[in-house]
């Protein structure tokens, strides 16, 4: 078993539930991007998404995309995020999953990819557009490497079948229909299909996709393993984007606070 | 197991959330297709309501203009609203219905297709909502104000280069947050399974009487057939008939722009590598870390980053071949044709005319051409003015 593996592991054992911050590397630069691992890692961060920034992403809401651009306005790309892995590496066994579109990981080359995966210290990778179907040749190469599926409260048997027999570290329900970004008010419907899914298979469940506050973390913590936040972070480095210059320790203690919030209720179910 | 793949091309790239709405209308899909009281309807309104068949016009005054091969235009621009798109929105609004389906959801460039779904969804009593970048709103308020017209709301997409791509992505996110109640009636042979094939499917019309005109007019099939490439809908249409007919070479027309080695243009087929967009693999203007490049044409239509998934197959396998025509031709036959034949061609057509005008001089007088008019060119006439330097 991975780092991811474990980590769910030893969070089970302590009765903890594991928080899975969202990063859009290089957002505002990569430089930032590590502090902002290393601290999330301080502040209760159990595992964390790197994303890769993509100029069209289909299941990402206005915050993220935003964030996707402020990251291609540094040029970032695969070849730097690599490094980045690699920097954090040096300093932390945080287990990292990279989160992006299968163009550019097609682009890049798919055997290229898992390889440096492995080099640099990816422990798993989330594809949003890449369904089972059409994901068996980076399946077939990514023996060390997790791939991370979707399924939503939507998804009915056959698929929640299907998916969580390919799924490797964890799964990934998405706890409402729609795109990316922090909401007001979050359905417990998807408490169903992680239900379905832990019937199938014993494989950790994180929910992710409008979580933006501590009660939202203690309502999905209730009765999945983790869960993923993306957005409301993101909106809390937008904020504050000002602070880069003239604050750069304020900016990240901001994050990081919000972070420790996250992870509060994550610590007492 | 991958469905609604041609060779290694199309297929099923989109979020999870997607899944079931995709499933649910391949289903259907192929239940309709095979249903005869669903096609017996689909070609009653094509006839009554669309106008067709449309003819196969011989372009005698061209043809002798150009002294080469003999020139026929296949008549889209002659059906209901002008363009081959409804042929396409017709065969889905029925669809839609039929899947109990209250709202219908479209992107568009040009505002051709907006324009066609608008009409069908204002004929059928349906709620329309129409995504469009904010430039080409810009570029078409003629159609935009058709769409309203219609009844349709249309929502300026400003994200990204606020063109024909964006206004594809804002529709798919709106989709995977409505896809229950709606439909989302894409308007060219791209996206994920089954838009691709079904949407040939639909177009197929104009392959098929342009086959029996043909052979009607000349008792013999054609040598070429031309048409331009956007998505690449109308050239599938025109084509897909003829595929098993190995002597009947196929042209499908890009848009190079300012030239295909500038970085304004939007020559898929010519320069694009093997990607993902919008859900299906195929020829992909990317730069090298994958990432869609802005492109650029005088045509709205034809502006788009991706191409039809079957058309990257038909170039690789080498049955169809692709050029490209700059904005500078695709205006020079706007004008000749209109000249010549008294018919003003959208300036996406204009392209495919822009082609046949080096093709047949290349050719013997008995050899034929037939060119798609896929669109009617009175939505152009401002912009075509502004680059004529005419003040309207």
């Amino acid at each position: 078993m991975g780092r991811i593996g474990d980590t769910f592991t030893k969070l089970q054992q302590k009765n903890e539930k594991a928080l899975i911050p969202f990063l859009m590397a290089g957002d505002p630069n990569l430089e930032l991007t590590k502090e902002l691992v290393l601290t999330a890692e301080e502040n209760g961060a159990d595992l964390l998404e790197l994303g890769i920034p993509y100029s069209a992403p289909l299941a990402d809401g206005p915050t993220i995309q935003k964030a996707a651009q402020r990251s291609l306005a540094q040029g970032t790309n695969l070849t730097a995020i690599f490094k980045l892995v690699e920097d954090i590496r040096e300093e932390s066994e945080l287990p990292l999953i990279l989160m992006g579109y299968y163009n550019s990981i097609f682009s890049f080359g798919l055997e290229k990819f898992v390889k440096r995966c492995a080099e640099a210290g990816v422990d798993g990778v989330i594809i949003p557009d890449l369904p089972p179907e059409e994901g068996a040749e980076l399946q077939e190469l990514s023996t060390e490497l997790d791939i991370i599926l979707l399924l939503a409260s939507t998804s009915n048997q056959t698929r929640i079948e299907k998916v969580t027999d390919l799924s490797s570290g964890f799964i990934y329900a998405v706890s409402t229909p729609g795109v990316t970004g922090a909401r007001a008010e979050l359905s417990t419907e998807v408490k169903k299909t992680v239900t379905k899914i832990k019937d199938i298979k014993d494989i950790p469940v994180a929910v992710g996709f409008g979580i933006s506050s501590p009660t939202h973390a203690q309502q999905i913590g209730e009765f999945a393993d983790g869960i993923i936040v993306g957005s409301a972070i993101i909106e809390r480095i937008e904020k504050n984007l000002d602070l880069l210059e003239r604050d750069k320790e304020e900016l990240i203690a901001k994050v990081s606070d919000f972070i420790s919030s996250l992870k509060e209720p994550l610590t007492k179910l | 197991m991958s469905k609604g793949k041609f060779g290694e091309f199309g297929g099923t790239y989109v979020p999870e959330l997607l899944i079931p709405a995709l499933e649910e209308l391949a289903e259907a899909y192929d239940k309709y297709k095979e249903d005869q009281e669903f096609q017996d309807e689909f070609r009653y309104y094509l006839k009554e309501y669309v106008g067709r068949a449309n003819p196969l016009y011989y372009a005698e005054r061209l043809t002798k203009k150009l002294g080469g091969a003999k020139i026929y235009l296949k008549r889209e621009d002659l059906n209901h609203m002008g363009a081959h798109k409804i042929n396409n929105t017709l065969g889905q609004v029925l669809l839609a219905k039929r899947m109990g389906k209250e709202k219908v959801i479209a992107e568009t460039g040009a505002g051709q297709h907006g324009v066609a779904t608008a009409t069908v969804a204002a004929m059928f009593g349906m709620d329309c909502e129409i995504f469009m970048g904010a430039e080409d709103v810009e570029r078409q308020a003629l159609n935009v104000f058709r769409m309203r017209l219609l009844g349709a709301e249309v929502r300026s997409i400003t994200d990204g280069t606020a063109t024909l791509t964006d206004a594809v992505d804002a529709a798919i996110k709106h989709w995977v947050e409505n896809s229950e109640d709606t439909f989302y009636l894409l308007g060219s042979v791209v996206g994920p399974h089954p838009y691709p094939t079904m949407v040939r499917d639909f177009q197929s019309v104009i392959g098929e009487e342009a086959r029996e005109q043909i052979l009607a007019a000349e008792e013999r099939l054609p040598d070429y057939l031309v048409a331009c490439i956007g998505g690449g809908s109308n050239a599938i249409g025109l084509f897909h008939p003829f595929i098993d007919d190995e002597d009947v070479k196929m042209v499908g027309v890009e848009a190079a722009g300012l030239g295909v080695d500038t970085d304004k243009h939007a020559a898929t087929l010519t320069k694009g590598e093997k990607g993902i967009i919008h859900g299906y693999k195929s020829y992909v203007l990317q730069d090298d870390d994958g990432q869609i490049m802005p492109v650029h044409s005088i045509s709205a239509g034809l502006d788009y980053p991706g191409v039809g998934p079957e058309h990257s197959h038909l170039r690789d396998s080498g049955r169809a071949q692709y050029e490209a025509v700059t904005d500078q031709q695709a205006l020079k036959a706007f004008q000749l044709l209109s000249e010549v034949e008294g018919i003003i061609p959208a300036l996406e057509s204009s392209h495919a005319i822009a082609y046949a005008q080096q093709l047949a001089p290349q050719l013997e007088q008995d050899q034929i051409i037939i060119v798609n008019l896929s669109g009617r060119g009175d939505k152009d006439v401002y912009s075509v003015a502004d680059q004529l330097g005419v003040e309207i």
